[in-house]
């Protein structure tokens, strides 16, 4: 219980940091939305500063510590103000409206990778030296590669050439209208299929090599030799005995990865124009549109937060010997 | 560079995992630095000696590359998207510049970019690792508690935010704050593993006899923690390198960092601007993605050389022994000879996790 509660005030303070932080970036740096809209159009009059200033709320706010106090009083109500961008729809909508793409196509592919990376990494790590383990070098490879390389090359062939899949957007909104339909679910299926695929090949090797190394580590204890001692079968000692404990530092990685599916793949979202949360963000950043800017950038570290703290929890239930740890603190 | 990261690992201890004790002796001249590298090349296994290879290739391409382009990288040709020939040899942007010019400057920049990350990144973790370990107590506590936080923060989107606040005005500064950046966001992972390192290290006698002797702190941290750890530093420091080239060429890709000077990720930027993919230029965008990934799989690969030498077990998984004509593991059980008999390849593979791999029940085997 002590262990739990000690993570639990770390993560508050660390989120208490990330909104902190969040209030001062944007305050400190240089260039804000007025100068950007304005830039955009240069036959704007000088009054129109202020007009703009007064309707988007950005001009002499009070002190900077009673702007402290209402911007954490925001935080709490999840209210950001209006998009600049988007001016007057609210920040939160707009980034509403890309969260659900973000869930469904990275979190499905992050737990592709990572079931597939860790049985591979198994299988690796118990025949170390085998075919699949010297294939590891060409896997760092895929890994290596940036998703968005990896991703221009799959448009390439997979797109381009072949016209196998689509590779653009998240469904056609031309023929298709959002609905429980199969035309439209087949559709979004067929758009997310070359970004999907993207992110397993080039997070498996890193599933994979954790896995193995570990894995490695562990068949090499005395209770694994003990086990095939008694005769256990392989498959047995395998997947009961050694995986079993090697996948604990796995699933801390996988809880890390989770909290990341919310931050989507950043740079994939851009190539693929997938209408997630990467993609929001990135167009909120050259807009300067700093409200949505803010609400994305709290919302992925409250994911990151809330996803560690519950790896946490899993593991006290999960390894005994955090549990014993806890007690002889 | 190749000096600097090889030197670590000379006299490792092996089953020290990690904790080797490095005694740099003072005498050592370039023949005896000379003869320690080879001794460490030939330990290298075979996966980490092809990193070090590519990397060298790579830090030479940088070094001279430059002063070999052909074309200056950005002058503008009338010659648009031409396929590779004798004259470009891989071709031309759709502006008619030269992508082999701007590959041998982006490979230099991209180099220069995670060099100084890594050194930045690696002095702030040491110095916050060390001090954390060595101060102790209410200063332990504090330096821990802001290394898990900037650990737990999510790194991109921070980039991000934080390049895209400082995108109008980082135009005609180079890479300089895209390093100060990335190197002010890739500390925490080094200072975490250095902190541990340093505080079993505080521990033994050898730092006991330095204070007994009434050596100062500074100096005790400076000549007795710092050069036990120059295996660990260096490990850390090619870890920077490594998070430096994927940030910074994926910042680079989405327009965050200054689009006109050639680094490989702006190149891809421009390359994706230009719409390469949809014309199929593929001389534009696949040199510098290949680049990028070669780069970064040498650094992996080096990397995990570092781990065999240091932790035996990984070291010896790879060694298998052939009884009878059967490859054997050490996760094997001691082979009986009858097991041998005929089977191989996937077959033998897939039945390597049956029962019937362990004990053969046909007597008839035993022959």
């Amino acid at each position: 219980m002590q262990f739990i509660l000690r993570r639990l005030a770390f993560y508050l303070v660390a989120a208490w940091v990330a909104i902190t932080a969040n209030f001062f970036i944007p305050r400190a740096m240089p260039g804000n939305a007025i100068d950007a809209i304005l830039a955009k159009y240069p036959t704007l009059l000088p009054a129109a500063r202020q007009a703009l200033e007064a309707e988007l709320g950005q001009g002499n706010q009070g002190s900077l510590w009673h702007q402290y106090v209402v911007y954490i009083g925001h935080v709490f109500t999840l209210n950001f103000g209006p998009s600049l961008y988007n001016y007057p729809t609210p920040a939160t909508t707009i980034v509403a409206t890309g969260i659900y793409w973000t869930l469904g196509l990275v979190g499905l592919a992050t737990v592709i990778a990572f079931v597939v990376g860790t049985v591979l990494g198994i299988i690796a790590g118990w025949r170390a030296g085998g075919w699949l383990d010297r294939s590891l070098p060409a896997m760092m490879f895929l890994q290596a590669t940036p998703y968005f390389f990896l991703a221009l090359i799959l448009i390439q062939v997979l797109g381009i050439s072949l016209h196998w899949f689509p590779v653009a957007e998240a469904y056609d909104g031309i023929n298709y209208t959002p609905g429980w339909t199969w035309g439209y679910i087949t559709n979004v299926i067929d758009h997310g299929t070359l970004p999907a695929l993207t992110i397993v090949a080039t997070s498996v090797a890193g599933w994979m090599l954790q896995m193995r190394n570990v894995m490695v580590t562990t068949t090499g204890e005395d209770y694994v030799v003990a086990a095939q001692a008694k005769g256990l079968s392989n498959r047995r000692v395998i997947f009961t005995y050694a995986a079993r404990n090697a996948l604990l530092p796995q699933l801390q990685g996988f809880g890390l990865a989770l909290g990341f599916v919310v931050a989507g793949a950043l740079v994939m979202e851009i190539v693929f124009s997938y209408p997630g949360i990467g993609y929001l963000l990135l167009n909120a950043v050259a807009a300067k549109d700093t409200p949505v800017m803010q609400c994305i950038f709290l919302l992925i570290t409250m994911a990151v937060l809330v996803a560690n703290f519950l790896i946490d929890l899993v593991l006290v239930f999960v390894d005994p010997r955090v549990r014993s740890r806890e007690a002889t603190r | 560079m190749t000096t600097m990261l090889s030197t670590p690992n000379t006299p490792g201890v092996p089953g020290a995992s990690g904790a080797e004790l490095v005694r740099p002796s003072r005498k050592s001249g370039a023949r005896n630095v000379l003869s320690a590298l080879a001794a460490t090349w030939r330990r290298l296994p075979g996966t980490a000696k092809t990193g070090v290879i590519i990397l060298v290739v790579f830090i030479l391409i940088g070094i001279i590359g430059p002063f070999l382009i052909p074309y200056n990288p950005g002058t503008t040709t009338p010659l648009q998207s031409a396929a590779p020939s004798g004259s470009h040899l891989l071709g031309t942007t759709q502006t008619g510049q030269d992508v082999f010019s701007q590959m041998l400057v982006g490979i230099r920049l991209t180099l220069e970019l995670a060099f100084w990350v890594g050194v930045i990144a690696t002095a702030l973790s040491v110095v916050v690792g060390v001090s954390a370990a060595f101060l102790g107590g209410v200063w332990d506590e504090a330096l821990s508690l802001v290394t898990n936080i900037f650990l737990v923060l999510p790194a991109l989107p921070l980039l991000v935010l934080l390049l895209g606040f400082l995108n109008g005005t980082s135009a005609g500064q180079g890479q300089l704050p895209v390093i100060l950046v990335l190197a002010g966001l890739g500390w925490p992972w080094g200072a975490r593993v250095i902190r541990a390192q340093a505080l079993t290290i505080r521990s033994r006698d050898f730092i006991a006899a330095a204070r007994e002797t009434g050596e100062r702190s500074w100096r005790v941290i400076g000549f007795e923690i710092i050069p036990n750890m120059v295996s660990l530093i260096a490990a850390s420091f090619v870890n920077t390198v490594l998070y430096a080239v994927g940030a910074s060429v994926a910042l680079a890709f989405v327009g965050l960092t200054d689009p006109n000077s050639f680094s490989l990720g702006t190149i891809l930027y421009w390359a994706q601007l230009g719409s390469a993919v949809q014309n199929s230029w593929w001389w534009w965008y696949v040199p510098p993605g290949v680049a990028v990934a070669l780069l970064g799989s040498a650094l992996v690969l080096f990397n995990t050389g570092i781990d065999e030498l240091s932790n035996p077990r990984l070291r010896d998984a790879r060694r298998s022994t052939k009884v009878a004509g059967r490859r054997v593991w050490p996760t094997d059980p001691t082979p009986v000879l009858g097991a041998a008999a005929g089977h191989g390849g996937l077959a033998g593979f897939a039945r390597s996790f049956s029962r019937k791999s362990l004990i053969d029940e046909k007597a008839g085997d035993f022959s």
